[in-house]
């Protein structure tokens, strides 16, 4: 049976397949495909670490050691550690209150919610400058009680929120759609309590779909550069972020300090991709 | 009829609440201050800084080198997607992650490391400058760092539509005496057509906003290598913030149609695949 089945195929039952034109199309198709990334993608990738390293690896590691560079690390690890688990806040009440529920205007609603994604970086900063900046809305008001938010954290903070606030949500919301109101219900019927139910029936199932939805989060508010780079004002050690320490440093020609930081964020996109990967793994599905 | 349906399950009024109020503070409320600064200019000064010889530049180089990024991922998105879904080879796996690369990258490293590549003295930049194609600081390099961010957006949405493509088909178009070209118009072509369009739109879309990887490797010439996001910031900077409010409602606009469009394609997607399932 086995050889007859080897005999036909290499015959060449199956149309289209082992020709010689079959041959050279695949070939085509994968030598266009990896030479395209190799120069857009994988060169820039190897840059990133070549050029930290190009002074040896003393010199890398004594980048780490300017307190700008350090201030800036922690400011954009803070940051995160804000604006990430209030999107994932968010995005859980907004997945329940649209999967759970049949309302008027949700096509409404989660279009709205989408809305960050459409927008240019630099408007998401600027609409908080017009807001809350010297010549803004409530710029008077903040400066007279001595708050400042443009050119200050809590500006940062806004603004990442503003471009990462999808992201947990549109992970969420076609995942608790999709997997119905059924155990919740039963949990309700056999006398749960609303948070019991959210706890140990919702949570449980859409672990893996928050998990994707909060790294990508993570990834987009550690990485951010034109909304941040609006509200940020640039001040050294206080207001630069790590994207925005990147400009600076490579702006004042100190190249293995501006790769050196960029490299720390590269192996942040890698861990975030490595983690989508294995997320995907699990049976979550592919996107 | 009401404005919910009745439901056993508890929590509406919290999670909606606080979904339109969150929505509400961080979202709709500065919009509408970009809105109201832009619509509390005199009508003259807004089409003064909307169409000064400035502002069209920079929006002939963002729209211009975006729809050219668009066009190039059409063709290398298709074919990159074509090629992880249908061969086998060594690496294939990986690379399918790193598709993704440009999403979790910030664009401050894709600018600068796209920089250092295609410089005079860089990598690539090195074998292009005997040719006589400058790609940093020219409106290349834009049209380079655009089709690099937007590149997972036209892979990743052709690649779902392509495993739908239904080899049965193929083969027995093939056994009828279709050669591979007539077989892709015919079968391949219609199928993945919504996606195309749709990976296109969603390519475009993000390239024209970006600014990140940009401002890089543009050089920033005015009326040369501005891109309009830079535009903005440039009003910013000298607190011309109503200049800065109506070039982003230009923007915002033209991006609102994009989304619409995305929409509409995604929706005459649907009704060619029900039509075609039943």
């Amino acid at each position: 049976m086995a050889s007859t089945a080897a005999a036909i195929s290499e015959e060449g039952t199956r149309p289209g397949q082992h020709t010689w034109l079959h041959a050279l199309v695949r070939w085509f198709f994968i030598t266009v495909s990896l030479t395209f990334l190799a120069a857009v993608l994988l060169a820039p990738l190897a840059t990133v670490f070549i050029m930290a390293l190009s002074r040896g690896i003393d010199a890398y590691l004594h980048s780490f050691s300017d307190p700008d560079t350090l201030a800036a690390i922690r400011l954009t690890l803070v940051t995160a550690a804000v604006v990430v688990p209030v999107n994932t806040v968010f995005g859980l009440a907004a997945a329940w209150a649209i999967a759970k529920f049949e309302f008027r205007g949700k096509s409404i609603l989660i279009t709205l919610i989408d809305l960050p994604l459409a927008i240019s970086p630099v408007i998401s900063g600027m609409i908080f400058v017009l807001l809350f900046g010297l010549h803004g809305w409530f710029g008077a008001w903040l400066q007279a009680h001595n708050i400042s938010i443009i050119f200050a954290l809590p500006g940062i903070m806004l603004a990442t929120m503003f471009v990462t606030f999808p992201y947990v949500a549109r992970e969420l919301i076609p995942l608790m759609q999709q997997l119905g109101n059924d155990e919740e219900e039963a949990a309700i019927t056999l006398g749960a309590g609303g948070w019991m139910t959210f706890f140990r029936v919702t949570l449980p199932k859409v672990r893996w779909g928050l998990v994707y939805g909060m790294v990508l989060c993570n990834a987009r508010a550690m990485g951010e550069f034109g909304a941040v780079s609006v509200v940020s004002g640039h001040i050294r050690g206080l207001t630069n972020t790590m994207p925005l320490h990147i400009e600076i440093l490579y702006n004042e020609y100190n190249f293995v300090g501006a790769f050196a930081v960029a490299s720390l964020l590269t192996l942040l996109a890698a861990l975030t991709l490595v983690v989508k990967t294995l997320v995907e793994r699990t049976g979550y599905r592919r996107r | 009829m009401s404005f919910r349906q009745p439901s056993i399950l508890p929590g509406f009024g919290l999670t909606f609440g606080f979904t339109t109020v969150f929505l509400s503070t961080i979202v709709l409320l500065p919009l509408a201050a970009l809105v109201l600064a832009a619509g509390s200019m005199h009508w003259s000064d807004f089409v003064h800084t909307v169409l000064s010889p400035r502002a069209l530049g920079s929006y002939r180089l963002s729209f211009g080198a975006s729809l050219l990024a668009a066009c190039i991922n059409l063709v290398f998105g298709f074919i990159i997607a074509w090629t992880l879904v249908r061969y086998e080879f060594p690496g294939r796996n990986l690379i399918d992650a790193l598709i993704d690369m440009p999403f979790a990258l910030p664009t401050a490293v894709s600018g600068i490391a796209l920089t250092t590549v295609f410089a005079q003295n860089g990598w690539i930049g090195r074998y292009l400058e005997p040719l006589g194609i400058k790609v940093a600081y020219t409106w290349i390099g834009v049209t380079l760092a655009l089709t690099l961010i937007s590149m997972p957006f036209a892979v990743r949405a052709v690649q779902p539509a392509l495993l739908e493509v239904q080899r049965e088909l193929e083969e027995a178009a093939e056994t009828l005496g279709a050669g591979r070209l007539y077989v892709f118009r015919r079968i391949i072509l219609p199928t993945v057509l919504p996606a195309l369009l749709t990976g296109f739109t969603l390519a475009f879309a993000r390239a024209v906003g970006e600014y990140g990887s940009v401002i890089f490797i543009s050089g920033n010439l005015p009326m040369k290598t501005e891109i309009t996001p830079l535009l903005i910031v440039i009003h910013l900077e000298q607190f011309d913030y109503q200049g800065a409010a109506a070039l982003g409602l230009v923007m915002l606009v033209i991006s609102f149609v994009m989304l619409l469009a995305i929409n509409l394609l995604q929706a005459w997607g649907r009704r060619r695949h029900v039509r075609a399932a039943s």
